[in-house]
């Protein structure tokens, strides 16, 4: 299959980028050429192949619920590009 | 005095036990080969100050009793350090300032290391040539427009040039062997698990993987029992006991079986990788391995596998760059929706916007059964070659790269063409299993080229000693002119 222009904006807006107009021509031919490189996979029979769900031979551990550290709110704050004492600021979103 | 900066991890850690050069001295002779060594652009950031006080402490109190005693170490800028800028090659995180250590690099610095600085590398790991990075391309030290290979090719090319006496980088597609082999150094990709991934910039989870790139297999071993160990903290680290790589590193490869697998000939490989493979086999046979042809039926389908699985789990990491909580923010957006738009087309290079864009799509509703489905299934059919392999096998002998150091620019304008050059290093990372590169000669025009050992999970002790008997005795020698001091 291919993608088309429309496609593409879809899925950008999606993964939340916008994509520059400009650019949405050479990234059509890009992701195109991408795929057709990955369908290569449509010539194997996979029906009756079981998905890989871990590389390795163990199931994950658990843990015990348990808080293990806390009281941070400074260090998780610190890297916020704008900060308003105690919270996270993000732009209007309720009128 | 001789430059100690151009010897082995090994000999300059014997240097500083027998007191025949301080830490502190040591520390200087590196800051003074990066002073001089911009060209190349291996760094993003440098901390030598407190490199040098880190190197006085040591020198007023020396504990001589731990693996890395006083030794100063650059590593790749995708390793988190507590208070030290970390970018990940990207301009979203162009601020950010951990305020934790990854495990690798804490474990690193419990042996007696300290940080040098942090090297330049493909934005978020994407890239096979470091051309990705919003903080420019590095330069290959075996050559000027050279490119170093990527994704750690700040991690390789400061290696080669002497600017830090080991270093460590992370492998999700090949990005530790290519770079080493594009290089003539050596570089290893543990087994799934081995080394903790907490504090490092994820890329795609369930096949990143950090490892050391060193001038020797000695060192190579010396550096992976200082980085690895189980850690609580990662969910898919393996609780084993650990292992001493160093000590137990020997040569006596007698006996051993080592598989040659048919489908890494690939079409329009230059003759000096198939003579480079040649020779290879040649050193093993003549000290008592023996070669067995195998097949891994289903390595063309790697490659197409990864560009499923590697984009997919991108796009659900890189998730998280939304500039709220930490990172670049653009200052352009009316609402919450715009704001994360424009933040994250600002913030990521086209290539990383590219792997989410596909990642995105091949997951997204009505896609999710004929992509990602798919590709974990065929990754089932490629993990499957090599458990059969292994059961009549100890390790596999394979070329590392189709091809030696490309130029800059030279693969730019193809995104498949460049993926390509990852092909014989992917599928390792599919199967979760453990594989070196080492140099072991070099093509017409001088540039280097890696042989790649593949072992099954968790037989790195064997890999290392197969490397170990190939760089004995395959007569090669690194030769790097400093033309850019």
């Amino acid at each position: 299959m291919s993608l088309d222009k429309e496609k593409i904006k879809h899925v950008a807006k999606l993964a939340r980028i916008s994509v520059d107009e400009a650019k949405v021509d050479s990234l059509t031919k890009d992701l195109n050429s991408i795929f057709k490189f990955i369908e290569q996979l449509n010539e194997l029979n996979t029906e009756k192949v079981e998905p890989l769900t871990s590389i390795l031979n163990q199931s994950l551990r658990s843990r015990k619920d348990e808080i293990s550290d806390g009281k941070i709110r400074e260090k998780i704050l610190k890297n916020s590009p704008k900060e308003n004492e105690e919270f996270f600021v993000v732009p209007k979103v309720v009128e | 005095m001789a430059d100690i900066t151009n010897q082995s991890l090994n000999e300059i850690i014997e240097k500083v036990k027998t007191k025949k050069i301080s830490s502190t001295d040591l520390t200087k002779a590196y800051i003074k080969n990066i002073e001089s060594a911009k060209k190349l652009n291996a760094f993003i950031t440098t901390t030598f100050d407190q490199a040098l006080e880190k190197a006085k402490q040591f020198d007023n109190k020396p504990n001589f009793n731990q693996l890395l005693p006083g030794i100063p170490l650059a590593v790749k800028d995708l390793f988190c350090t507590e208070n030290i800028k970390t970018t990940a090659g990207s301009n979203i995180l162009n601020n950010f300032i951990p305020s934790y250590e990854s495990t690798v690099t804490k474990n690193l610095w419990s042996n007696g290391s300290f940080l040098l600085g942090k090297l330049n590398c493909d934005e978020f790991a994407m890239g096979s040539s470091n051309e990705t990075s919003h903080y420019g391309n590095v330069i290959n030290p075996v050559g000027d427009q050279l490119v170093p290979g990527g994704s750690s090719g700040g991690s390789s090319s400061a290696l080669a040039a002497d600017l830090t006496p080991a270093t460590i980088g992370t492998d999700t597609g090949g990005s530790i062997r290519q770079p080493a082999s594009f290089t003539g150094t050596v570089g290893l990709k543990p087994t799934y698990g081995l080394c903790s991934r907490w504090g490092i910039v994820a890329f795609a989870s369930s096949l990143d993987q950090a490892g050391p790139m060193t001038k020797t297999i000695k060192d190579c071993a010396i550096m992976l029992e200082s980085m690895s160990g189980f850690d609580e903290k990662d969910s898919t680290s393996i609780n084993k006991k650990k292992e001493q790589y160093s000590k137990n590193l020997k040569d006596n490869i007698k006996g051993l079986k080592i598989g040659i697998p048919k489908e890494y000939r690939v079409d329009n490989m230059p003759k000096e990788i198939d003579e480079l493979w040649e020779k290879g086999k040649k050193i093993l046979k003549d000290l008592g391995a023996q070669l067995i042809d195998i097949s891994l039926p289903h390595t063309k389908y790697a490659l197409p596998t990864y560009y499923i699985v590697a984009p997919a789990e991108a796009s659900s990491n890189l998730a998280r760059y939304d500039g709220v909580r930490y990172g670049y923010r653009s200052k352009q957006g009316k609402d919450l929706i715009e704001m994360y738009e424009k933040t994250r087309s600002e913030g990521f290079g086209d290539e990383v916007k590219r792997r989410i864009l596909i990642g995105t799509y091949v997951l997204s509703s009505g896609y999710y059964d004929a992509y990602y489905l798919k590709a974990q299934k065929v990754r089932q059919l490629i993990k499957k070659d090599f458990d059969d392999s292994f059961t009549k096998i100890d390790a596999i002998l394979t070329p590392s790269t189709p091809s030696s150091a490309f130029k800059i620019g030279e693969k730019t304008s193809d995104p498949v063409s460049m993926y390509l050059n990852d092909i014989f290093t992917v599928p390792v990372n599919l199967a979760g299993i453990p594989a070196l590169s080492l140099p072991a000669g070099v093509d017409e025009q001088g540039y280097p080229l890696g042989l790649q050992l593949i072992g099954k999970a968790l037989d790195e002790q064997k890999i290392l000693n197969i490397g170990y008997a190939i760089e004995k005795n395959c007569g090669f020698k690194n030769e790097i002119k400093k033309w850019w001091s």
